[in-house]
């Protein structure tokens, strides 16, 4: 018996997957931003005098990093209805999202602010500035501009990570496309057409983050 | 509800053997087909260049889940019968093939030319040159993006769950369906991945080191 490809299933309800790739953006947009807040926090808490805080930081961030993230969110899935905390799959999947990139974050972010000269501080103590402002603007934007590749390549990944929020039963992508599998048995060829979707994903992120580099780390310092 | 004794302990550890077989098979041959990458990547010819390139690329911008349904789909579509632990084997291999291609591309490429040179001088010749010159330097430039992978892979595997394979992160799925203690079981589930990764982070983060001092 030999098999034919028949793309017309996913033809047929291309208009599905598309409006599932804005959901998949939508979920990585919204992880990769609470997950550079949660960085720069993290960076924070990670830097302050109380040690338990810092105890606190490195340990989340040691967990989440060496634990799967398909073990995260059904962790995180089946934890919150313990505390009362009913959400739909969509929202845990964003929180669990956050989570993930939020430890990465803090872990290049503080790369980039340790990299910081010391001299540079004491510079801003020296014109006078207080220890907001010189952490925002000596510290944390040099630092940013210095770990942004290696935090939009971590980004990326958080993208194609949003994948196994099918898993949950979350609307994005991935879950659209097991649908349409179940419905017309072309395996192949749906996660194949998928596989494409993602990559022009991926490919215009990239693109995206290229161009507010420009816009917004060139030099002369904007 | 049923409680967590021995025997669901025992059922995770089982999957745990699967999940350590999936690396393994995916970390070694990965190693294998990786090297190929790196070294057609850094060929001096132009096509074995774009042609690593783009495989890296795809590999890189799409989900390991999605690597892991279209190998999956694909082999049984080729014709070929195989067992469904082959087929995610495979998967895994060339998702790792085109990481560590990449990582060891990076490796490669730090070696001073110098070092090219001199082993060109000497009259060595290709093999002899990329075996005994330049790896040796670049694989010890690497080892920490390297640690850093396998534990990546480590994670990865969870993905196989997804597909149905039975590995820890299915097996604590089948153990939490029968006991109804999600929380317990994947909190367990998620400690022996942290216990498996976490030393190889470190272990990771120290070459990282001795090699930032070995530099300065």
């Amino acid at each position: 018996m030999s098999y034919s490809l028949d793309f017309s299933a996913v033809v047929e309800r291309l208009p599905e997957l598309l409006l599932a790739c804005l959901s998949t953006i939508g979920l990585a947009i919204a992880g990769m931003s609470l997950a550079t807040i949660i960085g720069i926090l993290g960076v924070i808490a990670r830097r302050s005098t109380i040690r338990p805080l810092r105890a606190a930081v490195i340990a989340f961030v040691e967990v989440i990093r060496n634990t799967p993230f398909l073990v995260q969110i059904f962790f995180i899935f089946f934890a919150l209805p313990q505390f009362g905390i009913r959400l739909n799959p969509t929202v845990t999947a964003i929180i669990a999202l956050a989570l993930n990139g939020g430890a990465y974050a803090i872990e290049i972010i503080r790369g980039g602010v340790d990299a910081i000269p010391k001299g540079q501080v004491e510079a801003g103590l020296a014109l006078g500035l207080h220890k907001a402002q010189i952490f925002r603007f000596i510290v944390l934007k040099p630092a940013l501009r210095a770990v942004y590749p290696s935090l939009t390549s971590q980004f990326i990944m958080l993208t194609l990570t949003t994948s196994v929020c099918t898993s949950i039963a979350a609307y994005e992508l991935t879950s659209v496309a097991q649908k349409i599998e179940a419905d017309t048995f072309r395996s192949f060829e749906v996660y194949f057409s998928i596989t494409l979707l993602y990559l022009v994903i991926s490919s215009l992120m990239m693109g995206v983050f290229a161009i507010i580099n420009r816009l917004s780390f060139s030099y002369p310092v904007k | 509800m049923a409680s967590i004794g021995f025997n669901e302990l025992y059922f995770l550890l089982q999957g745990l053997k699967w999940t350590l077989a999936l690396t393994l098979i995916g970390f070694i041959g990965g190693g294998v087909f990786g090297l190929m990458v790196a070294l057609a990547r850094t060929a001096e010819n132009r096509v074995l260049q774009r042609a690593t390139a783009g495989y890296i690329a795809v590999f890189q911008g799409t989900p390991l889940l999605m690597q892991l349904f279209v190998v999956y789909y694909g082999v049984a579509l080729v014709g070929l019968d195989v067992d469904a632990w082959l087929a995610v084997a495979i998967a895994f291999t060339l998702h790792a093939s085109a990481f560590l291609g990449e990582i060891w591309r990076g490796g490669i490429q730090a070696v001073p030319k110098g070092q090219t040179e001199a082993a060109k001088a000497l009259g060595l010749h290709y093999v002899s040159r990329v075996r005994d010159v330049i790896l040796p330097q670049a694989l010890k430039i690497a080892l920490p993006a390297t640690i850093g992978f396998l534990v990546q892979l480590i994670k990865g595997t969870s993905l196989a769950a997804i597909v149905g394979f039975v590995e820890l992160s299915r097996a604590g799925q089948i153990v939490s369906n029968q006991t109804f203690r999600p929380l317990t079981v994947f909190a367990i589930v998620g400690l022996i991945y942290f216990l498996i990764c976490w030393p190889l982070s470190l272990w990771g983060a120290r070459a990282e080191r001795s090699l930032q001092t070995a530099s300065r």
